[in-house]
């Protein structure tokens, strides 16, 4: 039988299988390296747009880490080739692994073909961070908006994805909307694939 | 009681919290947990970082040490971490105002109905 009562000694890591990983991190903690990561930023910049720009940067390379672990993981190394395929598959699969709960909803946008809208009540990233009044609409739910963006890249759907304040009726806290712009030729391509 | 008051308030209470510590008359004694007076009382937490909490309310509430951890716990949720407060200012923090009137007027609610 194999590999009973022994553990395997691989001699070079790369042989490793890859783990589901510990599936709980602590909140605080997550809180604590975020708002570091912030700071850390805020004191390298001269405007907020370019505070934003790294918080995205550094989404980025998550996003296109997390999109070879969820295939290898979650999808059998499937890859998906449609719009919806892509944008249900971060809206559910990606939201799960990152926030441990799907976004609350996926919607297309009304006045453009290439804008879709993930949004959520209350972003993880967002849950203990006031934004001063004088920062206007900066929102670091860029950093999302970054994860997003590179797994929509990394799957071969450029985007321009950023997060955004929406008002709610009915509550005091603002909603956080992720907005995804796709590129002209993923709807061109998507219109070949019929 | 706005800004300036309450930074003179808070700076009376440290140096008087120091010197009670120094003149206790019992051995062992740490520091000064409650203060009744007249019109008032003022109660004190003391967190293990040396970060003190007052609240100042009517004479014989009860409850108010709970209330106070209930604060801590909020200021280091949305205080400690947000990225945009800088040490040694006042708080101006958003969340933490909204979740601390949501705590207290629970708890007055809580010591209403008893």
């Amino acid at each position: 039988m194999i590999g009973v009562g022994k553990i395997k000694q691989y001699s070079n890591i790369l042989e490793k299988p890859l783990s589901k990983g510990k599936q709980e991190v602590s909140l605080s903690a997550f809180a604590f390296l975020f708002s570091e990561l912030v700071q850390y930023n805020q004191t390298r910049v001269d405007n907020i747009a370019e505070l934003e720009r790294r918080l995205e940067d550094a989404g980025y390379a998550v996003g296109a880490r997390v999109l070879e672990l969820l295939c290898h993981r979650d999808k059998g190394n499937r890859r998906e080739t449609r719009l919806l395929g892509i944008l249900s598959f971060v809206h559910s699969t990606v939201w799960k692994v990152l926030f441990g709960k799907v976004a609350d909803s996926l919607e297309k946008g009304t006045e453009h073909e290439d804008e879709y809208m993930i949004s959520e009540k209350d972003l993880l990233v967002n849950k203990y961070i006031s934004i001063p009044k004088d920062m206007g609409t900066f929102n670091c739910g860029a950093f999302v908006a970054g994860i997003v963006r590179g797994v929509l890249d990394g799957a071969g759907f450029p985007a321009v994805v950023t997060a955004h304040f929406v008002p709610m009726e009915g509550l005091q806290r603002l909603r956080t909307t992720i907005l995804i712009k796709f590129a002209e030729e993923v709807l061109q391509r998507e219109a070949r694939l019929g | 009681m706005d800004t300036n008051d309450s930074l003179r308030v808070a700076s009376l209470w440290h140096s008087m919290h120091a010197i009670s510590q120094q003149l206790s008359p019992t051995t062992g004694c740490s520091e000064i947990e409650l203060l009744e007076a007249d019109t008032f009382d003022l109660h004190i937490f003391q967190s293990l970082t040396g970060t003190k909490l007052f609240v100042v309310c009517k004479p014989g509430t009860q409850h108010m040490e709970a209330l106070l951890k209930v604060v801590y716990e909020l200021y280091t949720d949305y205080v400690l971490n947000n990225p945009f407060y800088e040490t040694k200012i006042p708080i101006r923090c958003e969340l933490f105002d909204i979740n601390l009137t949501q705590a207290i007027q629970k708890d007055r609610v809580a010591l209403l109905g008893r």
